[in-house]
């Protein structure tokens, strides 16, 4: 297992107001779990240049990655409709 | 909560039972109320219907009523504040995670934010507002602003307890 933090890039349409709460939640879910990240917040169509060393992609918006790298589009950190599968599944990521 | 939501609520930007035909009008008289009110510029209401046309803001929710809120740039805004409004009859959203998707809205949060990534103790509350069912459901009900104000105060409160 590598020591260098996670990162989890955390995307909306203008990365002022969805991410921000998103990217707040997804920490503290984290935090929760003892896992140690580095959350970064982008606009949606920034996601192609931001996501080249991130290890998984939350969105709210659908969003177009270049590489294999792992997206979860969801809204349940806004709605709390299927929350704790979301964590559950952020978790998994990060951890494997 | 150093920022409650009651307190971001423009109480001129209040709309009770509205009855909206589409999601434009919406969007175009809660905006036009915070520019009266002297919160966004004259430039707000046609960015933030080009971006909800762009990027669309509906949130399915638990319960049996849905929400959107609607927002746009930051140049666009003087200082920050929200406008509530419940709809006599939803109206069309479209699905802020797929786009094609329409949901049917009757509470519609418009934002007016001013700085990037701020007002997070506001937009968490707002989070915290549509992931209660049953708090949307007795905003949904309520028949004037002072309930509607009087509801969130009442939640805000509780939360605060429940935090100490």
């Amino acid at each position: 297992m590598s020591t260098k933090p996670k990162v989890v890039l955390v995307a909306c349409g203008t990365a002022i107001a969805t991410s921000t709460v998103v990217a707040k939640a997804i920490e503290e879910a984290l935090k929760q779990a003892g896992i140690v990240a580095s959350i970064r917040q982008c606009k949606a169509a920034e996601v192609p240049n931001y996501s080249k060393d991130a290890d998984l992609v939350v969105t709210t918006t659908p969003v177009r990655t270049e590489k294999n790298i792992p997206v979860i589009q969801t809204l349940a950190f806004l709605t709390g409709v299927g929350k704790e599968a979301v964590i559950k599944q952020i978790i998994d990521v990060l951890k494997a | 909560m150093s920022i409650a939501l009651g307190d971001m609520l423009v109480p001129e930007a209040i709309c009770v039972q509205y009855p909206a035909r589409d999601a434009r009008e919406v969007i175009i008289h809660l905006g036009n109320l915070l520019y009266e009110a002297g919160y966004v510029k004259d430039t707000f209401v046609d960015a933030a219907l080009a971006r909800e046309a762009a990027m669309p803001t509906g949130l399915p929710l638990a319960g049996d009523d849905n929400a959107a809120m609607p927002h746009t740039d930051i140049e666009h805004v003087i200082r920050p504040g929200v406008a509530l409004a419940t709809l006599q009859r939803p109206v069309i959203f479209h699905n802020m995670v797929s786009p094609e998707e329409e949901v049917p809205v009757r509470l519609v949060f418009l934002l007016a934010l001013d700085q990037p990534k701020s007002q997070i103790e506001m937009l968490q509350q707002v989070a915290g507002v549509l992931q209660d069912a049953q708090l949307v459901a007795s905003l949904l009900a309520a028949k004037d602003k002072a309930e509607v104000r009087a509801i969130l105060t009442d939640h805000e409160t509780r939360t605060e307890h429940s935090l100490t």
